[in-house]
Protein backbone atom coordinates (compact mmCIF):
# COMPACT_ATOMS: atom_id res chain seq x y z
CA UNK A 1 0.00 0.00 0.00
CA UNK A 2 3.56 2.04 -0.23
CA UNK A 3 1.72 4.22 2.86
CA UNK A 4 -1.19 5.42 1.13
CA UNK A 5 -4.64 5.13 3.45
CA UNK A 6 -7.08 2.79 2.04
CA UNK A 7 -9.88 4.28 0.67
CA UNK A 8 -13.18 2.00 0.76
CA UNK A 9 -15.11 2.72 -2.37
CA UNK A 10 -18.59 3.79 -2.37
CA UNK A 11 -20.91 3.31 -5.28
CA UNK A 12 -22.84 5.58 -7.24
CA UNK A 13 -25.82 6.74 -5.09
CA UNK A 14 -24.74 5.63 -1.83
CA UNK A 15 -22.98 7.08 1.24
CA UNK A 16 -20.33 6.24 3.57
CA UNK A 17 -22.35 5.37 6.91
CA UNK A 18 -20.13 2.87 8.69
CA UNK A 19 -16.09 2.72 8.30
CA UNK A 20 -14.82 -0.41 8.31
CA UNK A 21 -13.52 -0.26 11.96
CA UNK A 22 -16.98 0.61 13.06
CA UNK A 23 -18.57 -2.60 11.61
CA UNK A 24 -15.53 -5.10 13.36
CA UNK A 25 -16.25 -3.52 16.31
CA UNK A 26 -20.20 -3.95 15.89
CA UNK A 27 -20.46 -7.46 14.90
CA UNK A 28 -17.68 -8.55 17.37
CA UNK A 29 -19.95 -7.15 19.93
CA UNK A 30 -22.80 -9.26 18.38
CA UNK A 31 -21.29 -12.07 18.31
CA UNK A 32 -20.02 -12.57 21.91
CA UNK A 33 -23.71 -10.60 23.07
CA UNK A 34 -25.75 -12.82 20.89
CA UNK A 35 -23.23 -16.38 22.38
CA UNK A 36 -23.39 -14.64 26.25
CA UNK A 37 -27.45 -13.89 25.53
CA UNK A 38 -27.99 -17.83 24.40
CA UNK A 39 -26.14 -19.55 27.54
CA UNK A 40 -27.35 -17.28 29.91
CA UNK A 41 -31.05 -17.82 28.78
CA UNK A 42 -29.99 -21.96 28.93
CA UNK A 43 -28.79 -21.10 32.75
CA UNK A 44 -31.84 -18.82 33.14
CA UNK A 45 -34.77 -20.92 32.90
CA UNK A 46 -34.95 -24.81 32.15
CA UNK A 47 -37.10 -24.55 29.50
CA UNK A 48 -34.41 -22.75 27.50
CA UNK A 49 -31.65 -25.01 28.82
CA UNK A 50 -31.82 -26.93 25.76
CA UNK A 51 -29.79 -24.07 24.28
CA UNK A 52 -26.46 -24.91 26.24
CA UNK A 53 -26.91 -28.65 25.10
CA UNK A 54 -27.20 -27.49 20.77
CA UNK A 55 -24.09 -25.04 22.08
CA UNK A 56 -21.91 -27.85 22.88
CA UNK A 57 -23.27 -28.64 26.47
CA UNK A 58 -24.14 -26.93 29.61
CA UNK A 59 -20.08 -27.14 30.99
CA UNK A 60 -18.96 -25.99 27.88
CA UNK A 61 -21.74 -22.94 27.84
CA UNK A 62 -20.79 -22.72 31.15
CA UNK A 63 -16.84 -22.90 30.96
CA UNK A 64 -17.40 -20.04 27.68
CA UNK A 65 -20.46 -17.62 29.01
CA UNK A 66 -17.90 -15.68 31.66
CA UNK A 67 -14.92 -15.66 29.11
CA UNK A 68 -17.05 -14.05 26.09
CA UNK A 69 -18.63 -11.61 28.81
CA UNK A 70 -15.24 -10.52 29.66
CA UNK A 71 -14.80 -9.94 25.96
CA UNK A 72 -18.37 -8.33 25.61
CA UNK A 73 -17.42 -5.10 28.05
CA UNK A 74 -14.07 -5.04 26.46
CA UNK A 75 -16.02 -4.74 23.19
CA UNK A 76 -18.28 -2.61 24.58
CA UNK A 77 -15.25 -0.17 25.69
CA UNK A 78 -13.94 -0.18 22.62
CA UNK A 79 -17.07 0.60 20.91
CA UNK A 80 -17.23 3.47 23.33
CA UNK A 81 -14.32 5.15 22.18
CA UNK A 82 -15.43 4.81 18.78
CA UNK A 83 -18.94 6.39 19.27
CA UNK A 84 -19.23 8.11 22.43
CA UNK A 85 -19.62 11.30 21.02
CA UNK A 86 -21.72 10.68 18.64
CA UNK A 87 -24.12 9.09 21.55
CA UNK A 88 -24.45 11.89 23.70
CA UNK A 89 -28.21 12.75 23.89
CA UNK A 90 -29.72 16.01 24.42
CA UNK A 91 -29.54 18.03 21.02
CA UNK A 92 -32.25 19.85 20.27
CA UNK A 93 -33.11 17.21 17.28
CA UNK A 94 -32.72 14.68 20.15
CA UNK A 95 -35.78 16.67 22.52
CA UNK A 96 -38.19 17.05 19.14
CA UNK A 97 -37.55 13.34 18.22
CA UNK A 98 -38.45 12.52 21.92
CA UNK A 99 -41.73 14.68 21.88
CA UNK A 100 -42.64 12.98 19.10
CA UNK A 101 -42.00 9.96 19.41
CA UNK A 102 -45.04 8.62 18.37
CA UNK A 103 -44.96 9.25 14.53
CA UNK A 104 -41.53 7.20 14.76
CA UNK A 105 -43.53 4.03 16.70
CA UNK A 106 -46.16 4.56 13.47
CA UNK A 107 -43.53 4.78 10.45
CA UNK A 108 -44.71 8.53 9.88
CA UNK A 109 -40.79 9.44 9.92
CA UNK A 110 -41.62 12.66 8.18
CA UNK A 111 -42.93 14.27 10.81
CA UNK A 112 -39.94 14.07 12.84
CA UNK A 113 -37.51 17.19 13.63
CA UNK A 114 -34.11 16.25 10.81
CA UNK A 115 -31.81 13.71 13.02
CA UNK A 116 -27.93 13.48 13.18
CA UNK A 117 -25.93 10.57 12.58
CA UNK A 118 -27.92 8.52 15.61
CA UNK A 119 -31.51 9.63 16.67
CA UNK A 120 -32.26 9.30 20.23
CA UNK A 121 -33.58 5.78 20.24
CA UNK A 122 -29.98 4.59 18.86
CA UNK A 123 -28.23 6.35 21.43
CA UNK A 124 -30.67 5.22 24.25
CA UNK A 125 -29.84 1.52 22.78
CA UNK A 126 -26.55 2.29 23.10
CA UNK A 127 -26.27 3.14 26.62
CA UNK A 128 -28.40 0.55 27.47
CA UNK A 129 -26.01 -2.00 26.23
CA UNK A 130 -23.02 0.21 27.15
CA UNK A 131 -24.05 0.25 31.34
CA UNK A 132 -25.25 -3.30 30.48
CA UNK A 133 -21.70 -4.60 29.88
CA UNK A 134 -20.52 -2.70 33.13
CA UNK A 135 -23.10 -4.23 35.47
CA UNK A 136 -23.14 -7.56 33.89
CA UNK A 137 -19.28 -7.26 34.42
CA UNK A 138 -19.24 -6.53 37.99
CA UNK A 139 -21.99 -9.05 39.04
CA UNK A 140 -20.62 -11.24 36.65
CA UNK A 141 -16.94 -11.41 38.43
CA UNK A 142 -19.21 -12.12 41.34
CA UNK A 143 -21.10 -14.77 40.32
CA UNK A 144 -18.26 -16.23 38.39
CA UNK A 145 -15.97 -16.41 41.54
CA UNK A 146 -17.95 -16.75 44.25
CA UNK A 147 -15.44 -18.34 46.54
CA UNK A 148 -13.79 -14.77 46.87
CA UNK A 149 -16.60 -13.65 48.78
CA UNK A 150 -16.68 -14.80 52.36
CA UNK A 151 -19.37 -16.59 53.58
CA UNK A 152 -20.36 -14.00 56.08
CA UNK A 153 -20.60 -11.59 53.21
CA UNK A 154 -22.73 -14.17 51.09
CA UNK A 155 -25.50 -11.45 50.59
CA UNK A 156 -23.12 -9.91 47.68
CA UNK A 157 -23.33 -12.92 45.83
CA UNK A 158 -26.68 -13.29 45.86
CA UNK A 159 -27.44 -9.56 45.24
CA UNK A 160 -24.82 -10.19 42.25
CA UNK A 161 -26.90 -12.98 40.97
CA UNK A 162 -30.48 -10.37 40.97
CA UNK A 163 -28.45 -7.35 39.42
CA UNK A 164 -26.93 -9.68 36.84
CA UNK A 165 -30.64 -11.19 35.93
CA UNK A 166 -32.01 -7.55 35.93
CA UNK A 167 -29.19 -6.17 33.67
CA UNK A 168 -29.31 -8.84 31.52
CA UNK A 169 -32.93 -8.46 30.85
CA UNK A 170 -32.60 -4.76 30.28
CA UNK A 171 -30.45 -5.47 27.51
CA UNK A 172 -32.38 -8.33 26.43
CA UNK A 173 -35.35 -6.25 26.01
CA UNK A 174 -33.28 -2.99 23.75
CA UNK A 175 -31.91 -6.14 22.08
CA UNK A 176 -35.18 -7.52 20.92
CA UNK A 177 -36.09 -4.20 19.67
CA UNK A 178 -32.63 -3.58 18.02
CA UNK A 179 -32.94 -6.48 15.80
CA UNK A 180 -36.67 -5.93 15.14
CA UNK A 181 -35.87 -2.42 13.92
CA UNK A 182 -32.22 -3.21 12.17
CA UNK A 183 -33.76 -6.43 10.34
CA UNK A 184 -37.20 -6.29 9.98
CA UNK A 185 -38.78 -3.05 10.88
CA UNK A 186 -35.42 -1.04 8.42
CA UNK A 187 -33.73 -3.52 6.66
CA UNK A 188 -31.33 -0.66 5.45
CA UNK A 189 -30.17 -0.90 8.80
CA UNK A 190 -28.26 -4.16 8.99
CA UNK A 191 -27.35 -3.95 5.62
CA UNK A 192 -25.44 -0.44 6.38
CA UNK A 193 -23.96 -2.03 8.94
CA UNK A 194 -22.31 -5.40 7.14
CA UNK A 195 -21.19 -3.35 3.94
CA UNK A 196 -20.71 0.06 5.53
CA UNK A 197 -22.64 2.38 3.17
CA UNK A 198 -26.33 3.63 2.28
CA UNK A 199 -28.50 4.70 -0.12
CA UNK A 200 -28.54 8.67 -0.09
CA UNK A 201 -32.40 9.32 -0.77
CA UNK A 202 -32.48 6.94 3.01
CA UNK A 203 -30.05 8.89 4.87
CA UNK A 204 -31.21 12.10 3.59
CA UNK A 205 -35.19 11.10 5.03
CA UNK A 206 -33.56 9.71 8.44
CA UNK A 207 -30.24 11.02 9.35
CA UNK A 208 -30.54 14.31 7.61
CA UNK A 209 -28.49 17.06 9.51
CA UNK A 210 -26.16 14.06 9.27
CA UNK A 211 -26.48 13.74 5.81
CA UNK A 212 -26.12 18.03 5.03
CA UNK A 213 -23.17 17.69 7.27
CA UNK A 214 -20.93 14.86 5.55
CA UNK A 215 -22.14 15.98 1.98
CA UNK A 216 -20.95 19.65 2.98
CA UNK A 217 -19.13 21.07 -0.23
CA UNK A 218 -20.10 18.40 -2.49
CA UNK A 219 -21.74 19.51 -5.13
CA UNK A 220 -24.64 18.06 -7.73
CA UNK A 221 -26.17 16.42 -4.28
CA UNK A 222 -29.36 18.21 -3.49
CA UNK B 1 -39.75 -44.29 50.59
CA UNK B 2 -41.91 -46.77 52.50
CA UNK B 3 -40.84 -50.28 53.73
CA UNK B 4 -44.33 -51.17 51.70
CA UNK B 5 -42.22 -54.00 49.52
CA UNK B 6 -40.89 -55.82 52.96
CA UNK B 7 -44.38 -55.55 54.45
CA UNK B 8 -45.88 -59.49 55.01
CA UNK B 9 -48.69 -59.89 52.66
CA UNK B 10 -49.84 -63.36 54.03
CA UNK B 11 -47.68 -66.62 56.33
CA UNK B 12 -48.09 -69.53 55.97
CA UNK B 13 -49.99 -71.99 58.89
CA UNK B 14 -50.84 -68.97 60.35
CA UNK B 15 -53.73 -68.97 62.25
CA UNK B 16 -55.46 -65.65 62.81
CA UNK B 17 -54.73 -62.16 60.87
CA UNK B 18 -51.59 -61.05 59.55
CA UNK B 19 -49.59 -58.84 61.54
CA UNK B 20 -48.99 -55.10 60.91
CA UNK B 21 -50.87 -55.51 58.09
CA UNK B 22 -51.85 -52.28 56.18
CA UNK B 23 -49.34 -50.19 58.05
CA UNK B 24 -46.64 -48.23 57.25
CA UNK B 25 -44.09 -45.96 58.18
CA UNK B 26 -42.14 -42.91 56.54
CA UNK B 27 -38.70 -44.05 56.10
CA UNK B 28 -36.80 -40.27 56.08
CA UNK B 29 -33.25 -41.07 57.00
CA UNK B 30 -31.69 -39.14 59.38
CA UNK B 31 -28.26 -38.52 61.35
CA UNK B 32 -28.07 -37.26 64.54
CA UNK B 33 -25.12 -35.74 66.26
CA UNK B 34 -24.88 -35.17 69.32
CA UNK B 35 -22.20 -32.59 69.93
CA UNK B 36 -22.07 -33.18 74.09
CA UNK B 37 -20.52 -36.59 73.84
CA UNK B 38 -18.46 -35.57 70.60
CA UNK B 39 -15.24 -36.20 72.19
CA UNK B 40 -13.13 -34.73 68.73
CA UNK B 41 -11.25 -37.95 67.47
CA UNK B 42 -11.63 -37.53 63.57
CA UNK B 43 -12.50 -40.70 63.20
CA UNK B 44 -15.74 -39.57 61.27
CA UNK B 45 -13.53 -37.72 59.33
CA UNK B 46 -11.08 -40.57 58.17
CA UNK B 47 -13.80 -42.40 57.34
CA UNK B 48 -15.69 -40.01 55.49
CA UNK B 49 -12.18 -39.47 53.37
CA UNK B 50 -11.79 -43.25 53.18
CA UNK B 51 -15.04 -44.19 51.98
CA UNK B 52 -15.25 -41.83 49.05
CA UNK B 53 -11.65 -42.71 48.07
CA UNK B 54 -10.42 -39.30 48.16
CA UNK B 55 -6.58 -38.81 49.22
CA UNK B 56 -6.43 -37.36 52.67
CA UNK B 57 -5.78 -33.13 52.02
CA UNK B 58 -3.31 -31.27 53.18
CA UNK B 59 -3.82 -29.41 57.01
CA UNK B 60 -3.89 -26.08 58.35
CA UNK B 61 -2.70 -25.33 61.31
CA UNK B 62 -4.35 -22.62 62.97
CA UNK B 63 -3.53 -22.88 66.48
CA UNK B 64 -6.81 -25.36 67.11
CA UNK B 65 -7.56 -28.94 67.21
CA UNK B 66 -9.50 -28.24 63.52
CA UNK B 67 -8.33 -29.97 60.69
CA UNK B 68 -8.45 -27.49 57.96
CA UNK B 69 -10.38 -23.68 58.46
CA UNK B 70 -13.53 -25.59 55.86
CA UNK B 71 -14.76 -28.65 54.46
CA UNK B 72 -13.72 -28.97 51.53
CA UNK B 73 -14.59 -30.76 47.59
CA UNK B 74 -13.01 -33.84 49.13
CA UNK B 75 -13.42 -33.14 52.60
CA UNK B 76 -16.83 -33.62 53.46
CA UNK B 77 -17.14 -34.12 57.07
CA UNK B 78 -15.26 -31.61 59.50
CA UNK B 79 -15.66 -31.67 63.40
CA UNK B 80 -14.95 -27.58 64.27
CA UNK B 81 -13.13 -27.01 67.21
CA UNK B 82 -14.39 -23.61 69.06
CA UNK B 83 -13.52 -22.88 72.53
CA UNK B 84 -16.24 -20.77 74.64
CA UNK B 85 -15.58 -19.03 78.10
CA UNK B 86 -19.44 -19.14 79.77
CA UNK B 87 -20.86 -16.01 81.73
CA UNK B 88 -19.50 -17.47 84.35
CA UNK B 89 -15.75 -18.13 83.53
CA UNK B 90 -15.76 -21.78 82.33
CA UNK B 91 -14.12 -22.96 79.63
CA UNK B 92 -16.18 -24.80 77.53
CA UNK B 93 -14.40 -27.12 74.29
CA UNK B 94 -17.06 -26.98 71.89
CA UNK B 95 -16.59 -29.66 68.66
CA UNK B 96 -19.27 -30.25 66.19
CA UNK B 97 -19.22 -32.29 63.49
CA UNK B 98 -19.77 -30.28 60.41
CA UNK B 99 -21.56 -31.58 57.01
CA UNK B 100 -24.74 -31.25 54.75
CA UNK B 101 -27.71 -30.63 56.70
CA UNK B 102 -29.89 -32.53 53.74
CA UNK B 103 -32.56 -29.66 54.34
CA UNK B 104 -36.27 -30.58 53.82
CA UNK B 105 -36.37 -27.43 51.25
CA UNK B 106 -33.02 -27.28 49.84
CA UNK B 107 -31.32 -24.12 48.95
CA UNK B 108 -28.95 -25.63 46.44
CA UNK B 109 -31.80 -27.63 44.68
CA UNK B 110 -33.71 -24.59 44.26
CA UNK B 111 -30.34 -22.44 42.98
CA UNK B 112 -29.28 -25.48 40.78
CA UNK B 113 -29.78 -24.52 36.74
CA UNK B 114 -28.98 -28.01 35.48
CA UNK B 115 -31.48 -30.61 34.36
CA UNK B 116 -30.68 -33.57 37.05
CA UNK B 117 -27.36 -32.32 38.97
CA UNK B 118 -29.44 -32.19 42.50
CA UNK B 119 -31.68 -34.75 43.59
CA UNK B 120 -33.38 -35.40 46.70
CA UNK B 121 -34.54 -38.68 47.44
CA UNK B 122 -37.82 -39.30 49.42
CA UNK B 123 -35.73 -40.72 51.83
CA UNK B 124 -34.89 -36.78 52.57
CA UNK B 125 -30.97 -36.91 51.05
CA UNK B 126 -30.01 -34.53 48.95
CA UNK B 127 -27.53 -35.78 46.72
CA UNK B 128 -25.85 -34.17 43.91
CA UNK B 129 -24.85 -35.90 40.94
CA UNK B 130 -21.50 -34.50 39.22
CA UNK B 131 -22.14 -35.86 35.81
CA UNK B 132 -25.19 -33.50 35.16
CA UNK B 133 -23.02 -30.73 37.15
CA UNK B 134 -22.31 -27.52 34.78
CA UNK B 135 -19.95 -26.10 37.34
CA UNK B 136 -22.18 -23.01 37.55
CA UNK B 137 -21.90 -22.49 42.02
CA UNK B 138 -25.18 -21.07 42.15
CA UNK B 139 -25.70 -23.99 44.56
CA UNK B 140 -23.17 -22.35 46.62
CA UNK B 141 -25.30 -19.31 46.64
CA UNK B 142 -28.24 -21.10 47.75
CA UNK B 143 -27.07 -23.19 50.60
CA UNK B 144 -27.77 -21.47 53.71
CA UNK B 145 -24.99 -23.41 55.71
CA UNK B 146 -21.77 -23.10 53.26
CA UNK B 147 -21.91 -26.80 52.10
CA UNK B 148 -21.14 -27.13 48.98
CA UNK B 149 -17.60 -26.76 47.38
CA UNK B 150 -15.83 -26.19 44.16
CA UNK B 151 -13.65 -28.37 42.53
CA UNK B 152 -11.14 -26.56 40.37
CA UNK B 153 -10.02 -29.03 38.76
CA UNK B 154 -13.12 -30.68 36.83
CA UNK B 155 -15.27 -27.75 37.32
CA UNK B 156 -17.56 -29.89 39.80
CA UNK B 157 -19.11 -29.56 42.92
CA UNK B 158 -19.14 -31.47 45.74
CA UNK B 159 -20.52 -32.11 49.21
CA UNK B 160 -21.55 -35.16 51.84
CA UNK B 161 -24.16 -37.50 50.50
CA UNK B 162 -25.23 -38.79 53.31
CA UNK B 163 -23.67 -41.88 51.86
CA UNK B 164 -26.46 -42.23 49.54
CA UNK B 165 -24.34 -45.45 48.22
CA UNK B 166 -23.95 -47.44 51.34
CA UNK B 167 -27.51 -45.86 52.71
CA UNK B 168 -29.25 -47.50 49.26
CA UNK B 169 -27.98 -50.90 50.25
CA UNK B 170 -29.20 -50.33 53.64
CA UNK B 171 -26.17 -49.83 55.25
CA UNK B 172 -25.20 -46.74 57.91
CA UNK B 173 -22.81 -44.05 56.45
CA UNK B 174 -19.41 -44.21 57.21
CA UNK B 175 -19.25 -41.71 59.50
CA UNK B 176 -21.58 -43.25 61.84
CA UNK B 177 -19.77 -46.86 61.43
CA UNK B 178 -16.48 -44.68 62.51
CA UNK B 179 -17.96 -43.26 65.45
CA UNK B 180 -16.16 -44.48 69.04
CA UNK B 181 -18.33 -42.52 71.56
CA UNK B 182 -21.88 -43.15 70.26
CA UNK B 183 -22.19 -39.79 69.73
CA UNK B 184 -23.55 -40.42 65.89
CA UNK B 185 -26.27 -41.96 65.40
CA UNK B 186 -28.30 -42.78 62.12
CA UNK B 187 -31.87 -44.01 61.63
CA UNK B 188 -35.32 -42.73 60.73
CA UNK B 189 -36.07 -39.33 61.40
CA UNK B 190 -39.25 -40.14 63.83
CA UNK B 191 -36.41 -42.14 65.64
CA UNK B 192 -33.64 -39.64 65.35
CA UNK B 193 -35.81 -36.97 66.83
CA UNK B 194 -37.00 -39.13 69.52
CA UNK B 195 -33.70 -40.04 70.67
CA UNK B 196 -32.44 -36.40 70.28
CA UNK B 197 -35.46 -35.25 72.54
CA UNK B 198 -34.72 -37.72 74.73
CA UNK B 199 -31.18 -36.98 75.57
CA UNK B 200 -31.42 -33.17 75.40
CA UNK B 201 -34.21 -33.39 78.27
CA UNK B 202 -31.68 -35.75 80.00
CA UNK B 203 -28.93 -32.89 80.13
CA UNK B 204 -31.62 -30.40 80.96
CA UNK B 205 -32.82 -32.04 84.33
CA UNK B 206 -29.67 -34.01 85.03
CA UNK B 207 -26.43 -31.52 83.97
CA UNK B 208 -26.31 -27.75 83.96
CA UNK B 209 -26.73 -27.47 80.89
CA UNK B 210 -30.28 -26.17 81.10
CA UNK B 211 -30.37 -24.51 77.38
CA UNK B 212 -29.70 -27.79 76.38
CA UNK B 213 -32.03 -28.80 73.00
CA UNK B 214 -32.39 -30.20 69.53
CA UNK B 215 -31.67 -28.39 66.02
CA UNK B 216 -33.50 -29.13 63.69
CA UNK B 217 -34.66 -25.78 62.04
CA UNK B 218 -37.69 -25.03 60.74
CA UNK B 219 -36.71 -22.28 58.53
CA UNK B 220 -34.89 -25.05 55.60
CA UNK B 221 -37.97 -27.18 56.50
CA UNK B 222 -36.40 -29.06 59.13
CA UNK B 223 -33.01 -31.11 58.09
CA UNK B 224 -31.89 -34.63 57.85
CA UNK B 225 -28.87 -33.91 60.41
CA UNK B 226 -30.11 -33.05 63.44
CA UNK B 227 -27.86 -31.54 66.34
CA UNK B 228 -28.34 -31.74 70.24
CA UNK B 229 -26.68 -28.70 71.61
CA UNK B 230 -25.54 -27.86 74.80
CA UNK B 231 -27.06 -24.62 74.36
CA UNK B 232 -29.47 -24.45 71.63
CA UNK B 233 -30.24 -20.75 72.57
CA UNK B 234 -26.77 -19.77 70.66
CA UNK B 235 -26.08 -22.40 68.09
CA UNK B 236 -23.58 -19.67 66.36
CA UNK B 237 -21.02 -20.83 69.23
CA UNK B 238 -20.79 -23.81 67.60
CA UNK B 239 -18.81 -22.52 64.18
CA UNK B 240 -21.31 -20.46 63.08
CA UNK B 241 -24.34 -22.58 62.83
CA UNK B 242 -26.83 -20.62 61.56
CA UNK B 243 -29.76 -19.24 64.57
CA UNK B 244 -32.36 -19.41 61.56
CA UNK B 245 -30.75 -20.58 58.33
CA UNK B 246 -33.65 -20.16 55.15
CA UNK B 247 -33.26 -20.32 51.43
CA UNK B 248 -31.80 -16.46 51.11
CA UNK B 249 -34.75 -14.20 49.94
CA UNK B 250 -32.87 -12.82 47.25
CA UNK B 251 -32.59 -16.56 45.76
CA UNK B 252 -36.44 -17.06 46.05
CA UNK B 253 -36.89 -14.21 44.05
CA UNK B 254 -34.47 -14.63 41.34
CA UNK B 255 -35.68 -17.93 41.07
CA UNK B 256 -39.47 -17.03 41.71
CA UNK B 257 -41.12 -13.38 40.13
CA UNK B 258 -38.08 -12.56 38.37
CA UNK B 259 -38.09 -15.72 36.19
CA UNK B 260 -42.22 -15.34 35.68
CA UNK B 261 -41.71 -11.72 34.81
CA UNK B 262 -38.52 -12.20 33.20
CA UNK B 263 -39.95 -14.72 30.62
CA UNK B 264 -43.10 -13.03 30.39
CA UNK B 265 -41.50 -9.74 29.38
CA UNK B 266 -39.20 -11.45 26.49
CA UNK B 267 -42.02 -13.34 25.01
CA UNK B 268 -44.13 -9.91 25.40
CA UNK B 269 -41.22 -8.02 23.67
CA UNK B 270 -41.41 -10.60 20.99
CA UNK B 271 -44.83 -11.24 20.43
CA UNK B 272 -45.07 -6.73 20.34
CA UNK B 273 -42.66 -6.51 17.60
CA UNK B 274 -44.27 -8.95 15.71
CA UNK B 275 -47.51 -7.03 16.31
CA UNK B 276 -45.94 -3.97 15.08
CA UNK B 277 -44.98 -5.28 12.00
CA UNK B 278 -48.06 -6.68 11.08
CA UNK B 279 -49.73 -3.11 12.30
CA UNK B 280 -47.57 -0.71 10.93
CA UNK B 281 -45.21 -2.73 8.19
CA UNK B 282 -41.67 -1.61 7.36
CA UNK B 283 -40.32 1.79 7.10
CA UNK B 284 -39.66 2.37 3.30
CA UNK B 285 -37.31 5.21 2.45
CA UNK B 286 -40.40 7.60 0.90
CA UNK B 287 -38.62 9.99 -0.97
CA UNK B 288 -36.75 7.36 -3.13
CA UNK B 289 -39.97 7.16 -5.34
CA UNK B 290 -40.65 10.47 -5.76
CA UNK B 291 -36.86 11.65 -5.99
CA UNK B 292 -35.89 13.95 -9.04
CA UNK B 293 -33.52 11.65 -11.17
Amino acid sequence: MSGATYVEPVPAGQIRRYTFHERVCHWASAFVYTYCLATGLAFYTPHLFWIAVLLGGAPTSRFWHPILGVMFFLVSLWMHSIWRKDMIIGSAADRGWIENIKYYVTNQDERLPPQGRFNPGQKSYYWAMFYGSVFLLLSGLVMWFPEIVPFHLAWIRRVAILIHEAAALITIGAFIVHVYMAVFLMPQGILGMLVGYAPKAWAREHHRLWYDEVTKGESGNT
Amino acid sequence: MSNGPLQIKAISGHAGPVPGRNTSRDYDVCKLVDVTTCIGCKACEVACVEWNGYPFRETTFDNTYQTMPDTEWNYYNLIRFNEHVDQDGTLSWLMRKDQCMHCADPGCLLACPADSAIVQYTNGIVDFQQEFCIGCQYCVTGCPFNIPKFNPGTKKVHKCTLCSDRVGVGLEPACIKACPTGCLHFGTKDDMKELADGRARQLREHTSHKNAGVYDPQGVGGTHVLYVLHDATNPELYGGLPRNPKIPLMVRIWKGPLKWLGSFAITAGIVTAIMHFIRYGPKLTKEETTERK
